[in-house]
């Protein structure tokens, strides 16, 4: 048990500080890494608790895929040392009274949450009947995923369809003047289309008409 | 004390698996040469030791007597933690690797997904490298080379698919003994091939070496690098090619199982045939790299998300299908 509580510090202790570095740090390329750092100690954390196929998932979709386009979109964007007005004691930001709305409703339902868990348990008894101890847990996801949620899955499947397409719709623009390349053209193109022989004449040159 | 000898334990393991693979990679370093050389009728390298044997291990001493230089406007953290992030994520994949039923440093139930996770965590040592080198050169290599993994990560993921939904279990072991009858290159040929190439492209070897083309990008990410830290980059990718050959090695041609179930044949152990098939599917990657253009880079594009996912994408419906309607499907 020591062992694993050591690991479970530790691992947490590195997701909360990086989480504090992701919004302390004043590169957003480094706030990046940091997110990144977090993602995979929560990982570590899912797989400490048995959840093995959501820690994994977890890497291979925040991580492995969704924190990549993050770093994308900031390398790109080229903000890297973005002066840090609030901090700096200068002119205020009008941003500040929203983030204050938004962190104390998030910091009520925090409260919510955990006041609930301890003191009125059983409106959290989460119903246990469909989980079986006998089969891991990827098996037992498959089971009530494709079987029970198969709605709920199938319309958040949509719901991630349709956001994808929007983003692809809303972004994509009819550029003019783009030379296309077709890959049938080019590839069957044969030696009498492109080549001909000419015969040049002595200070006539031969005329290339384009 | 009942700790320190679990820790003690596991450290022997670890070494005794680690030792051998980035031996390997030293030679498997050499024979890409060896076989690079022959297919353009030359001799390649042949003179450090017998058959040229030793010349990585010279060429390693070379590199850690250079200095490692650290341009002034990089981020030096990043840059310096770089090509140890490749290296580590090159390495700590093996953990899940079976080299017989019951030689795996780590059999767990998830064993083919954490492969997964750890290749596709490999793009963020080259995006470290390219950003934090602060230099033209190797941004671009690094762009290029995240978008080329992400993209082609997304076919190989739904090969897996077609390969789990013929084993009905995620674990390395279950994966090769599934296949004792039958090996999986046989009805899922197709998916063996697109494996094949998204595995090319995935650890940027040529004709997919966008990343560091040097006719138009130096040497792409590693441009800045020098000394050590480049060689860790260079053994991390090498690494990286050996582990892509013995994931395809598992997903299609039996991991350990051997060939033929006859008597000489069983007495070979199973890490033996892993490390043959391994070495097949490396002398294929090596002979692709010598005969094969380099691709442009929109063609790479297409190739991953027009051609290889949809195409993939069918077969997963063909399998699915096909081992629903004649119930093989691998139920318990």
């Amino acid at each position: 048990m020591i062992a694993h509580a050591i690991f479970f510090y530790t691992f947490s202790i590195i997701a909360i500080v990086s989480a504090i570095m992701v919004t302390a740090s004043k590169n957003t390329v480094h706030s990046v890494f940091f997110l990144i750092l977090d993602f995979i100690s929560i990982s570590c954390l899912f797989i400490m608790i048995g959840a093995e196929f959501l820690g994994m998932i977890m890497l291979i979709v925040y991580v492995g895929a969704v924190a990549v386009l993050f770093l994308f979109v900031v390398m790109m964007l080229n903000v890297a040392q973005q002066k840090n007005q609030w901090f700096a004691g200068q002119a205020t930001s009008k941003h500040i009274p929203v983030g204050l709305i938004i962190s104390t409703l998030i910091f009520f339902e925090i409260i919510i949450v955990i006041g609930g868990w301890k003191y009125k348990p059983e409106i959290f008894d989460i119903n246990n009947s469909l989980a079986n101890t006998s089969v891991s847990n990827t098996h037992s996801l498959g089971q009530v995923l494709y079987t029970d949620y198969i709605h709920v899955f199938q319309i958040s499947g949509m719901i991630l369809l349709v956001a994808m397409v929007g983003a692809i719709v809303l972004t994509f623009r009819q550029r003019s003047g783009v030379k296309k390349q077709s890959y049938i053209k080019q590839i069957s193109r044969e030696r009498a289309e492109g080549v001909e022989v000419l015969e040049v004449q002595s200070n006539k040159g031969v005329k290339i008409d384009d | 004390m009942e700790y320190l000898s679990i820790v003690f334990e596991e450290v022997y393991k670890i070494l005794f698996l680690l030792v051998p693979v980035l031996v390997s990679v030293a030679m498997i370093v050499w024979l890409d040469r060896r076989v690079w050389a022959f297919v353009q009728k030359r001799q390649g390298p042949n003179v450090v030791g017998p058959f040229g044997l030793l010349q990585s291990l010279a060429d390693a001493l070379k590199y850690i007597f250079k200095e490692m230089i650290i341009p002034s406007s990089s981020n030096k953290v990043i840059f310096i933690l770089a090509p140890i992030v490749t290296m580590t994520l090159a390495l700590i994949a093996w953990a899940v690797i079976p080299f017989s039923a019951t030689q795996v440093l780590a059999d767990i139930n998830v064993g083919i997904l954490y492969l997964f996770a750890v290749s596709s965590l490999g793009v963020y040592g080259i995006i470290m490298g390219g950003w934090a080198s602060n230099s033209k050169y190797p941004f671009l290599g690094a762009i290029r080379s995240a978008a080329q993994m992400v993209s082609y990560e997304v076919s190989i993921g739904v090969i897996i698919i077609n390969v789990l939904l013929c084993v009905g279990s995620l674990n390395l072991n279950d994966i090769v003994i599934a296949q004792q009858n039958l090996w999986f290159v046989i009805p899922l040929f197709p998916m063996f091939v697109i494996f094949f190439i998204s595995a090319l492209a995935e650890t940027n070897r040529p004709p997919f070496d966008l990343p560091e083309a040097e006719a138009e990008l130096v040497a792409g990410y590693q441009t800045e690098y020098s000394g050590m830290m480049y060689a860790m980059f260079w053994l991390g990718e090498y690494a990286n090619i050996l582990l892509m050959c013995a994931m395809g090695a598992i997903l299609f041609l039996g991991g350990w199982l051997s060939p033929i179930e006859l008597y000489p044949f069983t007495l070979i152990p199973g890490a033996i045939w892993l490390i043959l098939k391994i070495l097949l599917l490396f002398f294929l990657f090596a002979l692709v790299k010598a005969i094969v253009p380099r691709y442009r880079y929109d063609q790479l594009m297409r190739l991953g998300w027009k051609v290889f996912l949809p195409f993939s994408l069918i077969w997963v419906v063909i399998t699915a299908s096909y081992l629903f309607y004649f119930n093989l499907l691998p139920v318990n």
